[in-house]
């Protein structure tokens, strides 16, 4: 069996007040993703899924911090690495994209400057070479127009180009992983389903491994091999993702897929009515005492 | 950005000619006649032959519309009248105090901008530190000294204890002697730009984008540099330009208690005498001077910022 690229254990995460008393955000959030592999997560809004992407990116902010377990990334512990060595890794070979592509991108800075700054920073080029390549990028996002595109600043572009600009961002140095929060969000649905084909297919192009988060389980269905379901801080289930949409086990997925609209299906709960999540959860408080983990080796056919 | 900064530019025209109506409309609906007031000094009547006198060499005594056109035929050819007093050229009287005004103004304004931005920024960067404490309570501090205080301080210190610098004058024009005064104006500037670069800057660090920047690896002096800078430079700018503005009206007491000839005093001193042809050029002047100013600021903005060009 390859080794996981990204193998999260036990992981802690929560607020410092003061200085020992912490308010627990994230309560021992374990997972692996394989090279090349899609992960999703998905949860409630506040079950710690942003904040995981962050400890992984090391760009935890004052007073988030984490207060236990490892990150291992390609067997290094992120958690350990020293700040240079985990800037060389971060944007790099770990590469993320955010939510909102408004205001993620710099309104002063062209946008070509802003890719090429990643192979200034990471390939040693020089800022000439560097916009050449950028426009490179631009073309491999399927930008129409890449170089006089390249010469645009942010408030020219609409959400979803600069969505794509985002992405030829994060890819543009090949990274073995991308984060993706919630990138189509934001986005209206014919661009989403646009933007998200170009994740999916750029990154089984050049193998690289995505953590996609979404509130839609549909994006999820469509993009990831394997889901993580989150509720409060921790890991409540794991599958694969037919076997999740087919047999969700815990109580809170069975809510979730049951509020899911779905075109001629019966729901397990109710005729074709979508149901609310609290009808079916019947104590909210207990809900992270059970986990659903499937087993990996399981799901792959039992082979080592 | 060529068609953009002549539009600025010759907006400024009608403004001022607007502002030139609305000062002869003022000085024209004041109750009492000019002549009257300059000769009175409240305890007998001014003396009818004299009042008679000045009208008739000022032409006060024609009807209103007829000085209007004077007034705005003399102004189209920069000539701004006679002081009641000195019988110069208003514009003479006000060309000499420009420059010297303008040097303290610009002194004062580079004194406390190569101070207080890198203060702003380092505060910005280190929220809580010490050099953060410090900076702030300097910047309260600086902003609650009344200045004539801290120009007599400064006097006292610096010119009768230390002798180092002259303790007031224009002197020759030295540099030596804009020292004192410049410094004591700069200092409300300085510690309102202190402030204002260190909540620029923290409001651009929160900014999404620059988040962004961090997830690609950058280390921070990066960061500051390539996207952090130029976005709290905005802020920077409208405030410089504000302050830039007021210097003029602020310079009065520095310019009183330095015995420095700047257009400030200029004013204050006309006002007192009702020299009023003196005060109308005198202000027409510093508005001019917020209209510069101003349209400096728009087209700094515009160098800046790619999205003001756009509309
Ligand atoms: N800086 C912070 N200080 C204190 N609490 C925080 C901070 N940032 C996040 N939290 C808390 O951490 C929890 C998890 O937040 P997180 O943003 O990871 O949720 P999420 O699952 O990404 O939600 P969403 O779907 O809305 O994005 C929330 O309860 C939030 O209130
Ligand atoms: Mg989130």
């Amino acid at each position: 069996m390859t080794a996981p690229l990204l193998d999260i254990s036990e992981l802690h995460l929560g607020v410092a007040v003061g200085r020992s008393v912490n308010r627990p955000l994230l309560k021992g959030v374990s997972f692996q993703i394989m090279p090349g592999e899609a992960y999703g997560l998905v949860g409630e809004s506040g079950s710690g899924k942003s904040v995981t992407t962050l400890a992984v990116m090391g760009l935890l902010k004052k007073p988030l911090a984490v207060s236990g377990g490892e990150i291992l990334f390609k067997g290094q512990n992120l958690l350990e690495l020293p700040k240079r060595e985990m800037r060389r890794l971060r944007g790099n070979r770990i590469a993320m994209i955010f939510q909102e592509p408004m205001t993620a991108l710099n309104p002063l800075s062209t946008i070509g400057r802003q890719i090429a700054e990643m192979f200034v920073l990471h390939q040693g080029k020089s800022w000439d070479e560097a916009q050449k390549l950028a426009v490179e990028a631009l073309a491999s996002v399927r930008v129409p127009n890449p170089d006089r595109r390249a010469r645009n600043y942010p408030h020219q572009m609409s959400g979803g180009l600069r969505q794509r600009v985002m992405i030829a961002m994060a890819l543009a140095c090949n990274p073995d992983l991308l984060i993706a929060d919630e990138p189509t969000t934001a986005l209206d649905v014919t661009v989403q389903a646009e933007v998200l084909r170009l994740i999916k297919e750029l990154c089984a192009e050049r193998g690289t491994a995505v953590l996609f988060i979404s509130h839609d389980l549909g994006v999820i269905a469509s993009i990831c091999q394997r889901v993580g379901v989150m509720y409060a801080g921790c890991l409540v289930e794991e599958n694969e993702t037919s076997a999740l949409f087919a047999t969700p086990r815990h109580e809170y997925t069975r809510g979730l897929l049951g509020a899911l609209p779905r075109f001629g299906s019966r729901s397990l709960h109710g005729r074709k009515r979508l149901v609310d999540i609290d009808s079916i959860i019947a104590d909210r408080s207990k809900l992270t005492e059970t986990r659903f983990i499937a087993s990996r080796s399981a799901e792959e056919g039992g082979q080592p | 950005m060529l068609r953009f900064t002549l539009r600025r530019v010759l907006q400024i025209i009608p403004t001022v000619v607007v502002v030139a109506l609305l000062i002869f409309v003022i000085f024209s609906v004041v109750p009492g006649t000019f002549a009257a007031s300059l000769f009175a000094d409240g305890r007998r009547a001014a003396d009818p032959q004299m009042i008679a006198r000045l009208n008739e060499e000022f032409g006060l005594n024609k009807p209103l519309m007829e000085r209007f056109v004077t007034y705005v035929t003399d102004l189209a050819q920069f000539d701004l009248g006679t002081s009641f007093r000195t019988r110069q050229p208003v514009i003479d009287l006000i060309n000499d105090r420009m420059w010297a005004s303008l040097q303290l103004a610009i002194a004062a304004m580079v004194f406390a901008l190569v101070i207080s931005v890198p203060l702003g920024f380092v505060a910005a960067l280190r929220p809580g530190s010490v050099l953060d404490t410090v900076t702030m309570i300097g910047a309260v501090s600086g902003l609650s000294m009344p200045q004539f205080w801290l120009g007599l301080l400064m006097m006292y210190l610096f010119a009768l204890q230390l002798n180092w610098l002259p303790s007031f004058g224009y002197g020759d024009g030295s540099f030596r002697n804009l020292i004192l005064p410049a410094v004591t104006l700069g200092v409300t500037p300085l510690a309102l730009l202190a402030r204002t670069t260190r909540a620029g800057v923290l409001d651009v660090l929160n900014a999404d984008f620059i988040r962004t920047a961090h997830s690609k690896g950058m280390s921070e002096a990066k960061v500051v540099r390539w996207h952090v800078a130029r976005n709290a430079l905005v802020l920077i700018v409208t405030t410089v330009g504000l302050q830039f503005g007021s210097l003029i009206g602020q310079a009065v007491v520095i310019e009183k208690l330095f015995a420095w000839p700047g257009i400030g005093s200029l004013l204050v001193d006309s006002v007192a005498s009702r020299d009023i042809p003196v005060v109308q050029g005198t202000i027409l002047v510093i508005v001019l001077w917020f209209l510069v100013i101003n349209t400096a600021v728009d087209l700094i903005y515009a160098a800046i910022d790619p999205r003001i060009k756009q509309e």
